[in-house]
């Protein structure tokens, strides 16, 4: 049986993927929207894409033009699936949030508190949907 | 707790002012929730960082707004755009992308911004003052506004700059509210030595180092030296901002709301306490310059943030009787205004005879126009240090103005 986790929602929607833990990354500037990988040579992650994937993040880092990198990334299908993050970050939210008004297209983001976030981990199976986390066995 | 509008924010949220006040109000509205402010504040300016080109998605919103009718309702400056219009011919990159942006830049003023074109719109006369409400997008001008004019702004992004612009309105949270602007984590210089107190790149490298402990905290400093210019407190946000998410800091003695330690802390206790040594300076150092003495440098770039008319003002005595190596190029990012006292005074002669390239409305490092890619860049930008390696695939020399045009003359990595 899946485990359940209540998470604050602050972009609606339901996404499903394989869960991806980061350091903070800033998507403008460390991130490609045209192939959804990282590209900050100083970032753990380095390299690694995020397409499709669940972003676990304490949350988003550095400029305040990811979201334009985040939306752009939405448009072009190259974006996380979501982010599951342990701060309100309104850069990142702003940018999930006008993809959906202008393409209607969702990439929904919940801020967990630091007990649950903690069980999450890299690989792990989730799903989300309206502030619910499943984590499938 | 539920946000409580006033009639005016229902009226807009209803259509009343139109329907791109409508399309701004909704999305501010989500956003407060989000944050659950109770409610909104009316802010007296604007700074929109939407300008600069990041893909369709950029244009599709501004181009959404000008159809929609849509007309700023605050005084409102733009942010740093992909192209330098005065000199078109420095842009390298895609022609579909330019135009693009050009377009984009089009809309932004069909909006009613003014077309400012710079990343240090606080270097602008009118600037903000101590305890305005402002909604400033661009993270070394948010960090700039609150901490050294006072003004108060959190840390706004692309779209939601412009939602603010054209409302008027911002939710009342973060920093726009006095208690959220206490000083947390204490960086004291106690321990730094008088030469590094005295070096020109001091702020960088405490800016370095403070974005990377105090994630989004507020830093108090302690001990920086009298001195320190607005410029320095310039480069302390820019590389805060960059290496980290500082959004404002104090330092004792010489910003607005810091006369006092206990002022700056609101006279609560300080979270923590940190001394810096000289250690941790030249560990900061070696991060940001990657590249040893003598190794050839393909360009030089000045002004990230733009170049202030008093940085020209310690560059162009530096340049007196000297040549820049033919192999290398020389480029300075300023704002338009800065460029037309520069061609008055008659500076422009001079760095132009020096080999200095002046870029306005954009940045180096966010739009091709370096001639070599993938070459070796010395700066003096901690931010530009920071940004430039992912974004351009450059390696990077860090050192002082001096350093960068005595490097310039030798073509190689020069260091006092």
């Amino acid at each position: 049986m899946a485990r359940i986790i209540h998470a604050k929602s602050l972009v609606a929607g339901i996404a499903q993927g394989t869960a991806q833990k980061l350091e903070p990354l800033s998507f403008w500037g460390g991130f490609d929207s045209r192939t959804g990988c990282i590209t900050e040579p100083s970032h753990s992650g380095y390299g690694m894409c995020l397409s499709q994937k669940i972003v676990v993040m304490e949350s988003g880092r550095g400029s305040s033009s990811s979201s334009s990198v985040l939306a752009e990334a939405i448009r072009l299908g190259t974006a996380p699936a979501a982010f599951l993050l342990l701060e309100v970050d309104t850069i990142l939210a702003t940018g999930a949030l006008v993809a959906a008004e202008l393409y209607q297209l969702e990439c929904p983001m919940m801020v967990l508190t630091a007990q649950e976030w903690a069980q999450l981990e890299t690989g792990m199976q989730l799903r989300l949907e309206s502030g619910t986390v499943f984590i499938e066995d | 707790m539920s946000l409580n509008l006033e009639p005016t924010d229902l009226e807009m949220l209803d259509g009343r002012h139109g329907a791109a006040c409508q399309f701004a109000m909704k999305l501010l509205v989500q956003y407060a929730q989000m944050l659950d402010a109770a409610k909104l504040i009316s802010v007296v300016g604007a700074h929109i960082d939407g300008c600069l080109y990041h893909g369709q998605a950029s244009l599709d919103f501004a181009e959404r707004l000008v159809q929609l009718g849509g007309k700023v309702r605050v005084p409102t400056t733009l942010n740093v755009a992909s192209l330098d219009r005065l000199h078109p011919d420095l842009y390298r990159g895609e022609k579909a992308i330019a135009t693009q942006a050009r377009a984009l830049m089009d809309a932004y003023e069909a909006l009613g911004c003014t077309a400012t074109w710079t990343c240090a719109p606080y270097q602008l006369p009118n600037r903000p003052k101590l305890g305005e409400q402002i909604a400033w997008a661009e993270s070394n001008a948010i960090v700039f506004a609150n901490s050294v004019l006072g003004a108060r702004t959190t840390r706004y992004g692309d779209f939601l700059d412009i939602c603010a612009a054209i409302t008027g309105r911002v939710p009342d949270v973060g920093l726009h509210q006095t208690a959220n602007r206490r000083g947390q984590i204490v960086f004291s210089l106690e321990q730094v030595s008088p030469a590094w107190l005295e070096d020109s790149v001091l702020c960088t490298l405490l800016g370095f180092i403070v974005g990377k402990i105090t994630g989004s905290s507020i830093p108090v400093l302690l001990g920086l030296p009298t001195g320190t210019s607005e410029d320095d407190l310039k480069a302390l946000g820019a590389t805060s901002a960059s290496s980290g998410r500082v959004a404002m800091f104090h330092a004792v003695g010489i910003t607005p709301e810091a006369p006092s330690l206990a002022a700056a802390l609101q006279h609560q206790a300080a979270e923590q306490t940190i001394f810096i040594s000289d250690t941790d300076l030249q560990e900061a150092l070696n991060r940001l310059n990657t590249l040893a003495v003598g190794a050839k440098l393909t360009a030089i770039s000045l002004g990230t943030p733009h170049f202030s008319l008093a940085e020209f003002a310690r560059l162009v005595p530096l340049l007196t009787g000297l040549q820049c190596h033919s192999d290398l190029e020389f480029l300075v990012s300023t704002n338009r205004s800065t460029l037309a006292q520069l061609e008055e005074n008659g500076w422009l002669q001079e760095l132009n005879r020096f080999g200095v390239q002046i870029v306005v409305d954009t940045c180096t490092y966010i739009t091709p126009i370096l001639r070599q890619a993938g070459g070796a860049v010395m700066t003096n930008s901690g931010k530009w240090a920071h940004y430039a390696p992912a974004n351009l695939g450059v390696t990077v020399a860090f050192g002082s103005l001096r350093d960068c045009v005595r490097s310039a003359v030798e073509g190689s990595v020069w260091r006092e």
